[in-house]
C-alpha cells in the first residue's frame, strides 16, 4: 500500500450512504460512476442498519442519504428512524422527484433533520432539459413543503455553462422559496461531468461574472440565508483539500456495499475497495488497503513532497490527478506548481472552443442506456 | 435548525446543522446549554459564576453569545 500511518487514524465524522444508483433524473453532470449500470446490486435494509450502527459507534455523526434518488428505496423511513435513534444528524439529498407531502411528514416523524432539494435551473425549460424529465414545478412545490413542515431548507443548484447565465434568477428563486441554505455547486469534473466537460465548463469570464453576483448576494442575505459556494477548481491556482484528507473524515458506502474514501474513488485502479458484506466498518476504516492508500503524506511525489502546503491541501484530489494525468500519485494538476498544469489550460481552451463552435456535440445524459456503453 | 449534542467518540459537545458541525470547548457548551429560553443574559452570568465559583464572566459570555447569535446557534426574541 502506498502510505500508512496507523498511529494517527482519526475516526470518521461524515457518512454518505448512497442507497441506490436508481434515479428518475438524467443529469449530465451526475457524480455517480459512468458504469453505474454494472453495479446494480443493493445491500439490504439490515445491512444498512448495521453500517449505520457501526459507523456511529466509531464517531460518524453527519449522515447523508443520497444516491441516485434515495426516495426510490422503500425502506428510507425505516433507515431514517434507525439513524435518529443512533443520534445522527441526517440529511436527505434528493431531486424531490417522488416526494409527496405525506412522505415529508412521515420522514419528519421518523426523525429526518433536513432535506436538500436540487433544482437544475431557474426556468422550467432548462431545468427539465438538464434533468431529462419534467420536474421543475414539482421541485418548487417540494421546496415549499419542506419549509412548511419545519425542516431547514437547503437548495442545491449545480452550476455549469448551461445555467451560469441564470445566476441572478437562481438567487432570486432561492430567496423566493425561502431557502435557509443555498449550495451553489460549481460542477466538479468527475464521472458524467468529465464526459460532458467541453459542454459544461464555463469560460473564465462567465465564472468571474457569476461569482461576483453570488458574492454580492451573499452579503445581502447574510444572517438570513447561508451560502455554500463550491469553487470550480479549474480556475484556482491551488487544489482543494479533497475530502479533508484521505481516510480522515469521510466514509462513503455505495449502493452495493462497497466502502469508498470518496464517492469517486471507485474509478481509481488497484485500491481493492472493501465491501461491507465482508468486513466491519472498523476493519474497513482502520485496516483496509483502500482507506490507508493515501493516508498521511508518505505516498507523495514532488512537487508535493517538499511543498510547505502539503498538510493544507494534501496534494489535492487523487481522482482528479488520475482522470487528468493517468497517474493517481501525481500532484493535482489544478496546482500551479504541478508540471501537468497544462492539462487544465487545455481543458479550458477545449471547452471555450466548443462553446464558440457552431456544431456542438449533444450532452450525454446519465441513464442506463448510456451507462452500459462504459 | 441546529442541534447541540454530546459526542461520546469525541468527548465533546457539538453543534450540528446542515452540512456542518462545530466542536465546542467546555465553556462554550456550558453557556449554550443555559440558552434554553427561560434565562436572560444576567441570569446566565449568575448561574455560571456560581457554578464555576468565579466572577467577571459577563464580558466573555456576552461576546460568545454575539458569535452564537450571528451563527444562528441561538435566537433572540
Amino acid at each position: 500500500m502506498a502510505g500508512s500511518n496507523k498511529t494517527n487514524i482519526t475516526p470518521p465524522r461524515w457518512l454518505l450512504a448512497e442507497l441506490t444508483y436508481k434515479c428518475p433524473l438524467q443529469c449530465p453532470y451526475c457524480s455517480n460512476p459512468l458504469d453505474y449500470a454494472k453495479h446494480s446490486d443493493e445491500i439490504s435494509t439490515e445491512d444498512w442498519k448495521r453500517v449505520l450502527s457501526e459507523a456511529r459507534k466509531m464517531g460518524a455523526v453527519q449522515l447523508g442519504f443520497s444516491g441516485g434518488e434515495p426516495l426510490t428505496r422503500q425502506d428510507l423511513a425505516e433507515l431514517v428512524k434507525h439513524a435518529r435513534e443512533l443520534g445522527y444528524y441526517s440529511n436527505l439529498i434528493t431531486s424531490g422527484y417522488g416526494l409527496t407531502e405525506e412522505k415529508i411528514i412521515q420522514l419528519k416523524e421518523a426523525g429526518l433533520d433536513h432535506i436538500q432539494v436540487s433544482i437544475q435551473a431557474s426556468t422550467q425549460d432548462l431545468n427539465d432539459h438538464l434533468a431529462g424529465t419534467e420536474s421543475f414545478e414539482h421541485k418548487q412545490e417540494v421546496a415549499r413543503l419542506v419549509k412548511k413542515h419545519g425542516y431547514p431548507m437547503v437548495l442545491c443548484v449545480v452550476i455549469h455553462r448551461e445555467n451560469i447565465h441564470q445566476m441572478p434568477e437562481i438567487l432570486a428563486m432561492a430567496e423566493e422559496l425561502g431557502a435557509d441554505y443555498l449550495e451553489l455547486a460549481n460542477t466538479q469534473y468527475y464521472g458524467w461531468a468529465h464526459a460532458n466537460r467541453d459542454l459544461l465548463l464555463p469560460t473564465q469570464e462567465q465564472f468571474e461574472q457569476a461569482e461576483e453576483i453570488a458574492q454580492a448576494f451573499k452579503k445581502k442575505v447574510a444572517g438570513k440565508m447561508k451560502i455554500y459556494y463550491v469553487v470550480p477548481d479549474f480556475y484556482e491556482d491551488r487544489p482543494k483539500a479533497c475530502m479533508n484528507g484521505w481516510g480522515t473524515t469521510f466514509l462513503t458506502i455505495a449502493p452495493d456495499g462497497v466502502a469508498l474514501p470518496c464517492h469517486s474513488a471507485r474509478e481509481l485502479p488497484g485500491l481493492d475497495c472493501p465491501n461491507v458484506n465482508d468486513y466491519s466498518i472498523s476493519e474497513i476504516w482502520h485496516d483496509s488497503k483502500a482507506f490507508n492508500f493515501f493516508r498521511g503524506n508518505e505516498w507523495m511525489q514532488e512537487p508535493c513532497k517538499s511543498c510547505d502546503e502539503k498538510d493544507k491541501d494534501f496534494g489535492g484530489c487523487r481522482c482528479q490527478a488520475y482522470i487528468l494525468t493517468g497517474d493517481m500519485y501525481k500532484t493535482d494538476p489544478v496546482c500551479s506548481k504541478s508540471p501537468d498544469r497544462k492539462v487544465i489550460q487545455d481543458a479550458i481552451d477545449s471547452a471555450r472552443k466548443s462553446a464558440l463552435s457552431a456544431d456542438e456535440q449533444p450532452l450525454i445524459f446519465r441513464n442506463s442506456k448510456n451507462s452500459k456503453a462504459y | 435548525m441546529h442541534r447541540l449534542q454530546w459526542e461520546e467518540a469525541q468527548q465533546k459537545d457539538v453543534i450540528l446543522y446542515p452540512e456542518g458541525m462545530v466542536e465546542l470547548n467546555q465553556s462554550s457548551a456550558e453557556i449554550l446549554k443555559l440558552c434554553d429560553g427561560t434565562r436572560n443574559l444576567d441570569q446566565i452570568v449568575v448561574d455560571l459564576e456560581e457554578k464555576f465559583a468565579t466572577t467577571g464572566l459577563k464580558n466573555d459570555i456576552t461576546s460568545f453569545l454575539e458569535v452564537a447569535l450571528k451563527n444562528g446557534w441561538i435566537q433572540q426574541d
